[in-house]
């Protein structure tokens, strides 16, 4: 019993301590900047790309026809909402505040739903007005581009829930904050991208 | 011979992260989510003034970047953790932006002149027999 609790113990207090490793840093910390720091790459081919076939393309719609600025404005200010709920989520679950932790990861959840949301409903609103993937090079550059971080917003948001259920099933405690601080840096980055894409591809004119 | 005596502590044989800092408080994090916003607005009324497009251009990259710089260095805790995260991640940013700047430069996108190159309809050698 004495030695459960002794063993208890040293994990509750793991997170105040150097990590075993000789960086005295967490690996799996390392590891997702790496990760997000490939990423970069990632996004910037997609965007590079965008740039390239910007005003390239001979036939439309072209973009200032169809972008609907206040309403992405309003997609962009849900997301960046979501960065701050998510980061309420991690004070809350390094102070041991189970509740809050949950309350902030189902905002931070329903925001990227939200977000994701409206860009389904910008992608059929293009559609209507005959963009498409086959279009021109504005369609296929943006729709790939705004598609693949729709895709990651969408991996973040399963992340979140999965987080959310192993927290009802009492899995999920100040011992596993790292779990959440892990996820809450891709859910970030996911953010800084769209910060990135929104003022290049809908904001700066062609 | 104790349990002590046979693992020491992870501090007597790994190094600390020197440049860790405690984290910020919820009130900060609530004012710098205040601060995005306002830049984001801000973003959107430059939008539609009616600018220079240069200016603009300049306007607009320098308010994402700190929107940029604000998520990072706060939500990310880059400015909070240690230098080694902020290292491999701006290695990561800096790598993407002189590679991409390379190959735009390679395909004339900053050229002011730019135009598309008009389609020569050049007639096949089964079609001229």
């Amino acid at each position: 019993m004495s030695a459960l609790a002794t063993s208890a113990a040293t994990t509750r207090t793991h997170e105040a301590t150097p990590h075993a490793t000789s960086t005295g840093l967490s690996n799996v910390k390392l590891a997702v900047w790496a990760f997000l720091a490939s990423e970069c790459l990632l996004f910037g081919a997609l965007i590079s790309t965008y740039l390239l076939y910007r005003g390239r393309s001979i036939v439309g719609p072209y973009p200032h026809q169809i972008y609907d600025i206040p309403y992405t404005s309003v997609s962009s200010f849900v997301l960046l909402m979501s960065s701050l709920t998510m980061v309420l989520a991690l004070a809350a679950v390094q102070r041991g505040d189970t509740r809050r932790m949950r309350v902030w990861l189902l905002a931070t959840a329903l925001l990227g739903m939200t977000f994701v949301g409206g860009q389904a409903y910008e992608f059929t609103s293009f559609v209507r007005q005959g963009l498409t993937l086959h279009t021109n090079l504005f369609g296929s550059s943006f729709f790939v581009l705004t598609g693949f971080h729709g895709a990651h917003v969408t991996i973040g948001i399963v992340m979140l829930l999965s987080l959310f259920g192993l927290s009802l099933r009492g899995k999920l405690g100040p011992e596993n904050a790292e779990t959440v601080e892990l996820i809450g840096l891709y859910w970030h980055f996911v953010d800084v991208v769209w910060i990135v894409i929104f003022t290049v591809v809908y904001l700066i004119p062609s | 011979m104790t349990d002590t005596a046979t693992q020491p502590s992870p501090s007597d044989e790994h190094p600390v992260p020197a440049e860790e800092h405690a984290h910020p408080s919820e009130w900060r994090y609530i004012q710098i989510a205040i601060a995005l916003a306002i830049v984001t607005a801000a973003e959107v009324t430059v939008y539609y003034l009616s600018l220079a497009k240069l200016a603009m251009v300049v306007i607009l990259l320098v308010m994402a970047v700190v929107k940029f710089s604000l998520v990072a260095a706060f939500f990310m805790h880059l400015r909070f953790d240690s230098r080694l995260f902020r290292r491999v991640f701006i290695t990561g940013i800096a790598l993407a932006i002189t590679v991409y700047t390379i190959v735009l430069l390679s395909f004339g996108v900053f050229l002011t002149n730019r135009h598309v190159t008009p389609h020569v309809n050049v007639p096949s050698p089964t079609a001229s027999q």
